[in-house]
């Protein structure tokens, strides 16, 4: 048992007042630029609450790109983009919009957790320390409630004799347990998952993805950017393929990646599942 | 521990492949490196007649040098030059975090003052900065505190008064240390990963509290190492405060060898300090760089199994019970 996720919930989102209706994630014609390289053309997007929304597609398609411009990371060009309801970044006053100071933005992050390809553990702090480090100096959690969440989070994920251990000494598929326990540790109300089994041994994909479905289970809103196509055959309740910085074909995954209508989609699928 | 390992690896990976016994180590005769042994000989040879000729010589008088190594006008200088490494370096510590930061920000107006500071007090000798803060009543004979061009003032003073050679000293070498640590931080700085950055970012800390709690933090370990070694440059750069009339360890034995002209026993006298004391800074900085190391190196596995320990008391604590009887083990 040890080492592997326990099982149980890992949030609670059925006690937490979902507004039904209204998107999560709702993209308007979100176009993001590089100096003279559009990255992003006109990406219309909508996920809606509890739902797991997998991003597929060929690297540079702008599947990276749109996760960062979600929670602000980047910022868009033009369109708009809203996180639960709220424009990210910018205030709207009449017609005209204005940046958000930092503090405001990070804010808004606070409800975004993100999960990153490498990582991105903090590797001066213990797995426990990793996980508490945002509740208490952001969210002012007093330290052994804080300590108390964390320890009980890492426990859900299978790391509960790990507490205590520096990310160097985790193996791959460890630390990112750590990384989505350290993002589900801020209550999120939406997870991005950026290529979160990319980095890992074949061996140590299944880890992750067990965790990252049992989230699913648990109802928690979740983007996700992979390229494992069985994980959302079984959880996403909807499939975008990204190819130049457009979304080439989206719907239900027995329809996308099932029966695709599109050339790109077909071509696609073939060389992920060859 | 056995168990241990096998509870940490997946089902079936804990049964090992069936091995023989271990044979008998390869007996082979090494390489033998013969041009170490003569280049080493070699080496002995003229370091032990190069300090032949220097004890048997003369000139450096060594019953002088016994006679001033542990005189109360030479450690009454040490301690000045102590003083004024302990204090420049702090000084120029915390002013280069703050320089580097600045440097840093998106504030234009922040790194703009920054790159100029460090402009000036870069593009200069340090030898002219203290002439410079040593003579400052010939430049301004009076300070004034007040608003410029409004003839508002608020009170003066002498500048003599305000800068006497202690402060002038402290300010030269703070000064211009603080411009060569603004570099050695930012290098620090852009040494962390941009998925630090990014990672803090997107767990809701502002730009304030990741840099404090999670890019600081891990500069350091690269930012310490090479503090020890400004710190051990400016205990000898403390020497050219002399040429203020300061009485640091070299100050001191100046005017001694202005009166009696025993320069090279005098000389020897404060490269033995100097010495000494580069040697305990360079013991201290190791012992910085292990702690500053955490979690990259060997130690963090010591520093985990003692809170790990500590965790397990506090819990048995709580629940009233031996250690031991607990049944978790971490």
């Amino acid at each position: 048992m040890s080492g592997q996720p326990e099982g149980g919930h890992l949030v609670d989102v059925a006690a937490a007042p979902t507004a039904t209706g209204q998107p999560m994630v709702k993209a308007e014609q979100v176009w993001k630029s590089f100096g003279k390289l559009d990255v992003l053309k006109g990406i219309d997007l909508e996920v809606m609450p509890q739902q797991t929304y997998v991003l597929l597609g060929p690297s540079g398609g702008g599947k990276s790109t749109l996760l960062r411009c979600i929670n602000h990371l980047e910022k868009i060009n033009a369109g708009r983009l809203w996180v639960g309801g709220e424009l990210m970044g910018y205030r709207q006053r009449g017609a005209v919009l204005h940046e958000m100071k930092a503090r405001d933005v990070a804010r808004q992050r606070s409800l975004v957790g993100m999960v990153f390809q490498r990582f991105n553990l903090f590797p001066h702090m213990t797995a426990i320390e990793n996980v508490m480090e945002s509740p208490i100096h952001v969210q002012h959690v007093p330290r052994k409630q804080a300590d108390k969440e964390a320890e009980e989070l890492l426990r859900r994920v299978g790391l509960g004799e790990k507490l205590d251990t520096y990310p160097a000494q985790l193996s791959g598929g460890q630390q990112q347990r750590v990384a989505i326990a350290r993002a589900l540790a801020m209550k999120p109300k939406l997870m991005l998952f950026d290529e979160p089994t990319s980095a890992l041994d074949p061996e140590l994909v299944g880890e992750v993805l067990d965790v990252m479905k049992q989230l699913a289970r648990d109802g928690m809103t979740m983007v996700v950017v992979t390229h494992e196509i069985g994980f959302a055959k079984e959880v996403a309740d909807g499939v975008a393929l990204m190819d130049g910085g457009v979304i080439v074909e989206s719907g239900p995954p027995r329809d996308v990646l099932v029966n695709p209508r599109e050339d790109r989609t077909k071509v696609f699928l073939s060389k992920v599942l060859a | 521990m056995t168990i241990g390992l096998n509870q940490s690896l997946p089902a079936g990976a804990g049964v090992p492949a069936p091995a023989g016994t271990r044979p008998e180590a390869i007996k082979a005769i090494p390489v033998r490196h013969w041009g170490r042994w003569i280049s080493a000989a070699v080496v002995v040879y003229l370091v032990v007649a190069l300090v032949f000729s220097f004890t048997r010589n003369h000139n450096v008088e060594w019953h002088v040098v016994w006679q001033y190594l542990f005189k109360q006008l030479t450690l009454r200088g040490m301690l000045l030059t102590l003083e004024l490494t302990v204090i420049a370096m702090v000084l120029g510590a915390v002013g280069g975090v703050v320089l580097a930061v600045m440097r840093l920000s998106d504030n234009p107006v922040l790194s703009t003052i920054s790159w100029v500071y460090i402009w000036f007090f870069r593009g200069t000798p340090v030898y002219v900065q203290i002439l410079l803060w040593g003579n400052f009543g010939a430049l301004y004979y009076k300070l004034f505190a007040g608003l410029p061009f409004t003839g508002i003032v608020f009170g003066s003073a002498l500048s003599s008064r305000v800068i006497g050679t202690f402060a002038a000293a402290i300010l030269a070498l703070g000064l211009n240390e603080m411009a060569y640590a603004a570099e050695l931080v930012r290098a620090g700085i852009i040494s962390v990963d941009a998925g630090q950055q990014e990672a803090a970012l997107s767990l809701g800390m502002s730009p304030t509290l990741t840099m404090r709690r999670v890019v600081l933090p891990q500069a350091m370990r690269v930012i310490i190492p090479t503090m020890g070694n400004e710190t051990i440059s400016m205990l000898k750069t403390t020497s050219l405060i002399a040429v203020i009339g300061g009485l640091e360890l070299l100050g001191r034995l100046q005017v001694v060898w202005s009166q009696t002209f025993q320069i090279m026993p005098l000389i020897v006298v404060a490269c033995i300090w100097y010495l000494f004391w580069t040697t305990i800074l360079t013991v201290g900085q190791h012992y910085l760089e292990a702690y500053f190391g955490k979690g990259f190196g060997e130690k963090e596995a010591e520093a985990a199994e003692r809170r790990a320990e500590r965790r397990t008391l506090r819990a048995s604590v709580a629940l009233k019970q031996p250690p031991h009887d607990e049944g978790r083990s971490r």
